[in-house]
């Protein structure tokens, strides 16, 4: 009977502490289709790419029409407009069917820890765009989100932080295998995704 | 037995004061508003619960403003922190003991 009580406190203390610092309605669902979306979109690159006179692994001399460098990056484009649409999307039904509000001071501070690794990486990928070196941009997407979803991992699902290590390891190997970077990609961000979402949706939506 | 449960603090015996203090332990500071969200109470329920904390000295108080209108803003002292730290050691310890 009292150790009823005490277990119900122990409960209810820990699901303060959650609910008041970490945004819970996080969608899993949403991380699968975005790994489908990213796997689609690099199909699509790899279209553009690996022409006849581009072979596999042929990186260093893989020339690029503008065109063709137009087309991938309205790719990464759609890609990522519809992984982050789909994303706030679920997580708003997810938060409704929780009874949790989708705004607060938990979300906020996700969107904040998670943007500032990102936003960093993103302004230096682009100076490196422009300086016209492209080698090290897919390793560096994949480092830089990884390490977005680690600093973010605090403030929500605890799972993100896996999934986080794991892409900045594959940032790592892809930065040593250079020439495969469309390949790390699809695994990094399709493959991962597709995993750990699937992981978080059974743990905690299923039911 | 009789140790762990002197442990068992009386202000934190209530679902309320519970709350707050689980929210201040992993938060630097909440305000009126969010607590109230959270724990789901109304003004005056929160308002009597924040003082019995803040009389044992395990939570302090601050008023400001934010622009023009009045936030008050509740933070975990250091006392409060260790004696909620008890608290939950002694949970702890009388769920193990059955």
């Amino acid at each position: 009977m009292e150790t009823n009580k005490y277990l119900n406190d122990i409960t209810e203390i820990k699901n303060m502490m959650n609910r008041s610092s970490r945004f819970l309605s996080l969608s899993g669902l949403s991380g699968i289709l975005a790994g489908v979306y990213c796997l689609i979109g690099a199909w699509l690159a790899y279209q553009t790419i690996y022409t006849d006179s581009n072979n596999v692994g042929s990186y260093k001399n893989l020339v690029l029409t503008e065109d063709a460098m137009k087309r991938l990056f309205a790719i990464a484009f759609i890609v990522i407009l519809f992984s982050l649409l789909t994303g706030i999307i679920l997580s708003i039904k997810k938060a409704k069917k929780e009874n949790e509000k989708i705004w607060d001071a938990s979300s906020k501070r996700l969107i904040i820890n998670f943007a500032i690794p990102l936003a960093t990486g993103g302004f230096f990928i682009l100076f490196l765009i422009e300086k016209e070196i492209y080698g090290y941009v897919a390793p560096l997407t994949l480092i830089f989100y990884g390490l977005a979803c680690v600093n973010a991992s605090k403030y929500t699902l605890g799972d993100v932080r896996y999934l986080g290590i794991t892409l900045i390891i594959i940032g790592l190997a892809s930065s040593y295998f250079i020439a495969y970077g469309l390949f790390f990609w699809a695994l990094g961000f399709g493959i991962c995704h597709i995993f750990y979402g699937s992981m978080m949706y059974f743990k905690y939506e299923k039911n | 037995m009789k140790n762990i449960i002197q442990n068992i603090n009386k202000a934190f015996d209530h679902r309320i004061r519970l709350g707050i203090m689980s929210i201040l332990m992993v938060n630097e500071s909440a305000d009126f508003n969010m607590l109230k969200e959270l724990l789901g109470v109304t003004d005056g329920n929160l308002a009597s619960h924040t003082k019995a904390l803040e009389s044992e000295n395990y939570i302090s108080i601050e008023k400001q403003f934010i622009g023009k209108k009045p936030n008050t803003r509740y933070i975990a002292t250091k006392e409060g922190k260790k004696a909620f730290k008890e608290h939950i050691d002694a949970l702890e310890k009388l769920i193990q003991k059955s």
